[in-house]
């Protein structure tokens, strides 16, 4: 095995110090018992504490999941259902049209889709709020849980149906127990993609959304406006462990799988 | 592609028609709404807003209330001309610094040992993962008036007064490339991964120069990965509204914040005029990039 020439290690130190210095920074001052951010206080957990006190953000938070939740189903569901029909039918009338509305959210400014749902929302006369919001979640992350789960199809050997039709199983049987267990990790890794994503988003929650919901981007970011403030470092410091532990436990997991397949 | 077995026909209809309706209704209606809107006057287009489009015997009188109102007021109003241009200078500063910092990072990534690259790939994926809120929120703690760089700067003693950096173009900057550097990164690992080694080998055996070598065989042949990541980070950079938000100032507005405001002040004909123009200034780069890769036959 080559081993690296030290610029090349210098191009590693440099990138990933600038990925991961701000973080590490951010979490540091979590624990800071000073309010101030030049001085250092002391090791202290009172942010978390007050934390749990901030009943408004925690209620945002516990809208926002279940909002991901709801939006990360119905995107992996449809999206799972547009990749069947984009991968498998080959010509079906207003295919066209049909991929370019999958594909065309992905590359669409958020700012465009909020305001676009919100005209529809406001010409329908729905009150807007938690559904709303959970609408405008899934289209958007529909194109997403398609591409994942179409590149998971573009691999699959067709001959385990055909050998299910052969042997007298209905099309929903087939799909039921040959094709839906062997896409699933693809479906599985879809919705978490949707439900990062709902989880994340910011823009188009705040164009669609109505007094009675207030996600947790949207506290988090009118209490950005107002300042930097130790317990906003708490609040980040246990999503980004959450997040990590998600992905460290789900790499870990696939290749446990991966070892077992191979 | 194969010929697929063709499945029965009412299974296959039911199928396409689940997501299909989904996105006419939930895509292409708000987005044609969109368009009407901004083609209709102020007046009308008040909320509450009712369709007023009843069957084909309207359309006439439809199109003859159709107002480019809106779109003149775009082009003669400088500040929508200067912020169009302003995102385009903001999102091209974007792709090109994250270039910088990106493409040494993916070399050296795929130049590293083959057990080394997984772990590294997670390491550059992983702060995507976290909420954009968050990474953005990270750098005004770093660049406000006392905030860690001025402290770290101060006690080496390079500066004797605070660099005021937040609310400036450079915060912007800095915080765009920070957001969207995985997106530059993972296409240009994907090529250089693939890359055939013994091509530069070859270049070597035959007297070429590493440098030589780079600008001949890795730099072109990584080209593909280039554009792609190019156009990850341009596009979302182009639209962006809360990096600006947050870390920047009353001088770079860009034109996802100006529609933020325009709508904010329910002058809502006018913010779909400014969404419609924003696509067309995304769709052309893009049309012109896609030309520029055909011309040159890559996928």
């Amino acid at each position: 095995m080559k081993r690296l020439g030290p610029g090349l290690i210098l191009a590693l130190v440099v990138g990933f110090a600038f990925l991961y210095l701000p973080i590490l920074a951010l979490v540091a001052y979590s624990f800071n018992a000073s309010r101030l951010v030049t001085v250092w206080g002391g090791f202290s957990t009172h942010w978390y504490g007050s934390l749990l006190s901030n009943q408004p953000l925690l209620d945002a938070a516990w809208l926002s999941v279940r909002l991901a939740f709801v939006s990360a189903t119905l995107a992996a569901g449809l999206g799972t259902l547009a990749a069947l029909a984009l991968v498998r039918h080959g010509r079906f009338q207003g295919r066209l049209l049909f991929s370019g509305m999958v594909l065309a959210p992905l590359v669409m400014p958020e700012v465009i889709t909020g305001l676009s749902l919100l005209l529809l929302f406001v010409a329908a006369d729905v009150e807007r709020g938690f559904w709303t919001v959970t609408i405008a979640h899934a289209t958007f992350g529909l194109g997403f849980a398609c591409i994942v789960v179409q590149a998971r199809l573009a691999g699959f050997d067709r001959s385990l149906e055909e050998a299910a039709r052969d042997l007298g199983a209905t099309p929903l049987v087939t799909f039921w127990t040959v094709t839906l267990p062997l896409i699933w990790p693809a479906v599985a890794a879809a919705w978490m993609l949707a439900f990062t994503l709902s989880l994340d988003d910011l823009v188009i929650a705040s164009f669609t959304t109505g007094p009675g919901a207030t996600t947790l981007p949207m506290r988090l970011y009118s209490a950005i406006r107002l300042g930097v403030s130790p317990e906003i470092n708490a609040a980040c410091t246990l999503m980004i462990g959450a997040v990590a532990l998600a992905v460290i436990s789900a790499s870990l997991l696939l290749k446990r799988r991966q070892v077992a397949g191979s | 592609m194969s010929a697929p077995v063709a499945p029965p026909a009412r299974l296959g209809r039911l199928l396409v028609a689940a997501p299909y309706l989904w996105l006419l209704l939930f895509f292409l209606a708000p987005f044609a709404m969109v368009l009407r809107m901004a083609l209709s006057d102020a007046d009308t287009a008040l909320p509450p807003y009712a369709p007023h489009f009843e069957g084909l015997a309207r359309l006439g009188e439809f199109f003859a209330r159709l107002d480019l109102e809106n779109f003149r007021l775009l082009a003669e109003d400088s500040l929508y001309g200067q912020s169009y241009l302003y995102s385009l200078r903001v999102a091209a500063l974007t792709t090109l610094i994250a270039l910088a910092i990106g493409y040494p990072l993916a070399y050296a990534m795929a130049a590293a040992p083959r057990h080394w690259r997984p772990v590294l790939l997670v390491l550059v994926v992983l702060p995507f993962w976290t909420s954009f809120l968050i990474r953005v929120y990270a750098w005004i703690g770093i660049l406000r008036p006392d905030g860690l760089l001025d402290m770290m700067l101060g006690s080496l003693g390079l500066t004797s007064e605070p660099l005021r950096l937040l609310n400036t173009e450079a915060a912007v900057l800095i915080g765009m490339v920070y957001s969207y550097l995985p997106f530059m990164v993972l296409p240009l690992y994907a090529t250089l991964e693939k890359l055939d080694r013994s091509l530069l080998e070859a270049a070597a055996d035959l007297g070429a120069t590493p440098a030589t070598a780079f600008l001949t065989v890795t730099l072109p042949l990584s080209l593909p990965g280039l554009f792609a990541g190019a156009a990850l980070v341009f596009i979302p950079s182009v639209g962006e509204f809360v990096i600006p938000d947050l870390l920047g100032g009353p001088d770079t507005t860009l034109i996802g914040n100006l529609l933020w405001t325009t709508f904010a002040s329910r002058d809502w004909p006018l913010a779909s005029a400014v969404a419609i123009v924003l696509l067309v200034v995304l769709v052309l780069p893009l049309a012109l990039l896609q030309q520029a890769r055909l011309a040159r036959g890559g996928p």
